[in-house]
């Protein structure tokens, strides 16, 4: 009796996920109706997604995103990835609290201030806004998800491993891409897959930092809906879920079969004895 | 194997005036802010030697290996290594490999990689490297999980991969921290002989580190004893046994009685020894104590004999109490006596024949006694 779910609790349940995945169902559905009308229901249709395709300003922000995503997270995770390793490595280097701060303000920063702060530096330093700058933005902001994720793997890396490289004649930067980097590969790919993501959606500082021809994908949806809601609209952002969802349940089914693995191996080795 | 064993027998180049030391610290000391984790400390340590740090969890000696493997540098005071000062040198230019307490197995190499890593390191040809991970998998008997990563392998199997790792680039001294310390009991017997074999089989220098003195004293051909980063007593296994410098060498080192009292005459190289109310002990070689300097008497439980019945009139160090404990552990009994005047000394007793006639039992008069050499005379 203690153990089941009470009707209370039931009815949260029910009322929270209704709450969470509601609107997201709506939007799916409405996605495939076929009437243009977003609140009517008409009948099934894919017709939306095909003119989708032919929509060239969507495609044309698709790609823009896509690629300032793709540059601005590999770049936001060699950054993150050093400086988190200069926060944790470096004990006795002057001045890291004050860095740690620093590295880390722009997560409670909010967005219009970060915008409007890069937006004024990029104005001051004479660089026209568009593709490089959302970029630049993107990096900015991005790198301290990375590094926070990183640096929390780091502080519980054994730190005998880089020894025992070292002891076994390896130089500091053998033992950082044959050890270090090897062993904290997932943290780095979670931060890679966070600054991705957070560069895909990002709505505020894009529309501050970017300029003519390099309009994002969350900018021109927000442009478009201004106008009206559309079930292209509905459309673009159903695939964005899927690709979402699917890259969210590969990553942790991955993760799930390799914890599986491990923990079978143990198992293994554990009766052979010896 | 043999002919090592007679070689051993005489290997002592430690009382050689004419041999150089292969290790060397020279007062050194390691601080951590305020902390004192090494103090003013030197060392002499020979080739081919196998030696141990012994000493109580926190006493400096680990510190004292990652200093000589180069990943802290002393406060002060100077390391040398086969007649190099080691100063400034980084851990991966240094000529000694270590075998971590933790292991510090690659997660993500496989065995063989593991072993294999040091060499690569120096750019060996790939052939060398095989040909040597092969000689070394064979060494340490681990042939058959060479391609397994190491949490597929048990902790013994892991220990033996990281000694493989460490021997593989055949260093000039290998260093070991609490190497047996995460292996069961039986394993860790195990493990010792084949350590010390390994040792006489390559012609390393050993330096290992353990908190457990049985270990240090089956393995090691000269043990430090060392207390809050001193060396309390640089010694054999026997040696320290028998002739402790200290209390707390004597204490460490195994178990111990001891009678704290002053030197009362002085005849030869035996002391009268005043301990209690007029009671005393007669003691052989007792060094430089000189009458009324404050001594402490120590003798191993062994070396005093338990009976039941009263011995000789004239017999040496004679005492009564009666049996307060008795533990009988199979191939010993452990007897508690309570002496007379309230102190309660243990004797082992070697169980040597199966039936022993006159049993002592709980409570019985029992009269205990030594040899006037049996126990030694501590000035310290
Ligand atoms: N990096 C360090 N910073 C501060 N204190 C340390 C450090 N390394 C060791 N110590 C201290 O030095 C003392 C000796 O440590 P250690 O050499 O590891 O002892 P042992 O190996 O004999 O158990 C311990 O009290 C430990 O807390
Ligand atoms: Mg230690």
């Amino acid at each position: 009796m203690n153990n089941g779910l009470s009707r209370f609790n039931l009815v949260s349940l029910v009322a929270g996920f209704a709450f969470l995945y509601l609107p997201i169902l709506l939007l799916v559905v409405y996605s495939f109706n076929e009437s243009r009308l977003v609140t009517v229901w008409s009948g099934f249709s894919t017709k939306w997604y095909v003119e989708l395709f032919s929509n060239q300003g969507l495609i044309d922000a698709a790609w823009v995103t896509f690629r300032v995503a793709l540059i601005s997270a590999s770049v936001a995770t060699v950054l993150g990835t050093m400086a988190a390793i200069t926060l944790t490595r470096h004990l006795r280097f002057r001045g890291r609290v004050l860095f740690t701060g620093m590295v880390f303000a722009p997560l409670v920063m909010p967005e219009v201030i970060t915008g409007l702060s890069l937006l004024l530096l990029f104005v001051a330093v004479g660089l026209d806004r568009g593709f490089l700058t959302v970029t630049l933005a993107h990096i900015t902001f991005s790198m301290c998800f990375v590094a926070v994720v990183v640096q929390s793997r780091l502080l519980t890396l054994d730190r005998s491993l880089e020894e025992a490289a070292m002891d076994l004649g390896a130089t500091p930067v053998r033992t950082f891409f044959q050890v270090t980097l090897p062993v904290i590969l997932p943290a780095v790919i979670s931060g890679w897959m966070l600054a991705f993501t957070l560069s895909l959606d990002d709505l505020v500082i894009a529309s501050f930092t970017s300029g003519p021809g390099a309009t994002t994908l969350p900018m021109k949806i927000y442009s478009q809906v201004r106008l009206g809601v559309t079930p292209e609209i509905n459309a673009v952002c159903t695939i964005l879920i899927a690709v979402v969802t699917t890259g969210v349940i590969a990553a942790s089914l991955l993760n799930k079969q390799r914890e599986i693995q491990r923990a079978r191996d143990e198992q293994a080795a554990r009766q052979e004895g010896g | 194997m043999k002919s090592l064993g007679s070689i051993r027998k005489s290997f002592a180049p430690w009382n050689d005036p004419a041999a150089t030391p292969y290790i060397r610290f020279e007062n050194v000391t390691k601080k951590f802010g305020d902390f004192v984790a090494v103090n003013d400390l030197s060392l002499d340590i020979y080739e081919r030697e196998f030696f141990a740090l012994l000493g109580a969890s926190g006493c400096g000696k680990t510190t004292l290996l990652r200093m000589l493997a180069g990943f802290e540098e002393p406060s002060a005071g100077q390391i040398f290594l086969d007649g190099q000062n080691l100063s400034g040198i980084p851990p991966y230019r240094r000529p000694v490999n270590m075998m971590f307490q933790s292991y510090a197995l690659f997660p993500h190499m496989t065995v063989e990689a593991n072993i294999g890593f040091g060499l690569k390191q120096d750019r060996m040809p790939r052939d060398q490297i095989a040909a040597r991970v092969a000689e070394m998998l064979k060494l340490v008997k681990l042939e058959q999980f060479a391609k397994r990563k190491p949490h597929q392998l048990s902790g013994g199997q892991r220990q033996r991969v990281a000694l493989a790792r460490s021997l593989a680039k055949r260093p000039k001294v290998l260093l070991l921290d609490e190497p047996l310390g995460a292996l069961d009991k039986k394993l860790r017997e195990e493990t010792q002989f084949e350590l010390t074999d390994l040792q006489q089989e390559l012609g390393l220098t050993f330096l290992v580190v353990t908190h457990d003195q049985e270990e240090a004293m089956t393995m090691a051909d000269r043990i430090a004893i060392l207390d809050k980063g001193k060396v309390m007593q640089v010694a054999t296994p026997a040696e320290t046994y028998e002739a402790p410098v200290s209390r707390f060498v004597a204490e460490f080192v195994g178990s111990v009685n001891l009678f704290d009292g002053s030197v009362s005459a002085r005849e030869g190289s035996v002391a009268s020894i005043a301990y209690g109310d007029g009671l005393t002990i007669a003691a052989d070689n007792a060094g430089d104590a000189a009458v009324g300097d404050q001594v402490a008497f120590a003798i191993r439980p062994e070396k005093v004999r338990v009976a039941s019945r009263k011995p000789e009139a004239g017999a040496d160090n004679v005492m009564s109490g009666e049996v307060w404990d008795i533990a009988y552990l199979g191939d010993m009994t452990i007897y508690h006596v309570k002496l007379d005047d309230g102190r309660v000394i243990k004797s082992a007793m070697l169980n040597s024949s199966r039936l022993v006639d006159d049993p002592l039992t709980w409570d019985d008069r029992a009269w205990i006694t030594f040899a006037p050499d049996a126990g030694v005379v501590l000035t310290r």
